[in-house]
């Protein structure tokens, strides 16, 4: 069996973030997050109503992230 | 109302019950889904010459939808044999053919990307992006009665209570990254193993908090034509091997216009002083669709592309029909409600 990392993290282009695999998300005072799914999406542009989850505010907001750098 | 059988709080989903005819195609479907003695292809073949327009006729879209229903739950006393009935499918077909001819001529296509992942997913949110007039979830935010609420349901009850299923018949359709994005997709919108999630049984759940049916089909004969056809639209695609391109840009386009609607949805209940227990259908696909929507356009309708880049056009093609017929709904339900008219074919009990 090929090995696999334990989580991934994916930076969607003017989006959030999707995080999958086994993990726990945690507020600064360590109490865990409740998690409704096993594939989440945090916010990334810091407008969410529903923090740390991301609600797609940011195609109201026209978020931009950075062009991905050239590879190489 | 009948009471709903129950497991565990959750619906169990029963064959609905035959509605009234609307016509002469509606009326010979019912008849051959009865084992009726009928001339099936005859009255199909004079209904469609007949027809000013496939995607409004009610008679058509309703007969059309029969023929689906036997291949999910199931009609009440029809003979479970007649799902594979060559008369019945040939029916289906001739009526398909027209839809989907209709469909495409109808539908206006956005311009073509490279068929590459990115650029798919890019020219998939740059559609469902643009602001198409006047907007139904800003109208039940802000403006929507009581009685509109329930019609929103009752509307939104012939897709909603089998949530997911139309576009599960592309799954063993699709391969490799594809497959897998659209499997995760549809894990959690059937509830990840806990029945209680699945969003069809948390809509049924919307459906009882303000006094509503939740069986399916419960309220078809007051499901005008748009409604019905936007539900074909997805059979259509979904049972097509053909189309599988079409109901992946069908879901990526339902997905990336979802989350902020349904947070306006929500307040629409909340404003008439509803708690969790009717808008946590709402709320949850706020947050669900938001990450739904992203694995959409990249993992699954972005994948597809790139590994079979002939399906480019259909996945633009789904994608704007599914904008394009839900639209239609939407802008029926507006026009009706600003002219302090019901949106249905009859009054909600």
């Amino acid at each position: 069996m090929p090995e696999l990392p334990p989580v991934t993290v994916t930076a969607c282009p003017n989006g959030p973030i999707l995080v999958r695999g086994d993990f726990e998300l945690r507020t600064p005072d360590g109490r865990v997050v409740a998690q409704h799914r096993r594939t989440v999406a945090l916010c990334r542009c810091g407008k969410s109503t529903i923090k740390p989850w991301c609600d797609g505010t940011h195609k109201i907001i026209g978020f931009v992230t950075e062009p991905e750098p050239p590879a190489g | 109302m009948p009471a709903t059988m129950l497991e565990d709080g959750v619906p169990l989903q029963r064959p609905m019950l035959l509605p009234q005819a609307r016509g002469p195609v509606s009326e010979a479907v019912l008849s051959a889904l009865r084992g009726a003695p009928v001339a099936l292809p005859e009255a199909v073949g004079a209904g469609l010459a007949a027809s000013a327009g496939i995607l409004d006729d009610e008679d058509v879209q309703l007969a059309l939808f029969l023929l689906y229903e036997q291949h999910y739950g199931g009609l009440a006393e029809v003979d479970e044999d007649l799902e594979w009935d060559a008369t019945l499918l040939a029916a289906r077909a001739a009526i398909e053919t027209a839809f989907e001819a209709a469909l495409r001529a109808a539908v206006p296509m956005p311009g073509r990307p490279e068929p590459t992942s990115p650029a798919v997913a890019a020219a998939l949110f740059a559609l469902t992006g643009r602001d198409d007039g006047p907007s139904l979830s800003r109208y039940v935010a802000k403006n929507a009665t009581l009685q509109q609420l329930r019609e929103f349901l009752v509307q939104r009850s012939l897709y909603t209570l089998k949530e997911a299923d139309p576009h599960s018949w592309a799954i063993p359709r699709l391969s490799a990254t594809a497959k897998a994005a659209l499997v995760e997709i549809q894990a959690d919108e059937y509830g990840g193993g806990r029945p209680q999630r699945m969003h069809s049984a948390i809509f049924a759940g919307t459906m009882r908090s303000v006094g509503l049916d939740d069986a399916y089909g419960a309220y078809l004969d007051l499901l005008p034509a748009p409604t019905i056809a936007a539900m074909n639209t997805m059979s259509l695609f979904g049972l097509h091997r053909r189309l599988r391109g079409a109901i992946v840009g069908h879901l990526a386009a339902f997905e990336m216009t979802s989350s902020v609607p349904n947070r306006l949805y929500g307040n629409g209940f909340r404003r008439h002083g509803f708690d969790e227990r009717t808008t946590w259908y709402f709320d949850e696909h706020v947050e669900a669709d938001a990450v739904h929507e992203q694995i959409a356009a990249h993992d699954l309708a972005g994948a597809l592309v790139a590994s079979e880049p002939s399906l480019l056009d259909d996945v633009l093609f789904g994608a704007a029909a599914c904008l394009f017929v839900e639209g239609r709904v939407g802008a029926h339900m507006l026009t009706a409600w600003n002219e302090d008219r019901s949106s249905l074919r009859g009054p909600l009990p």
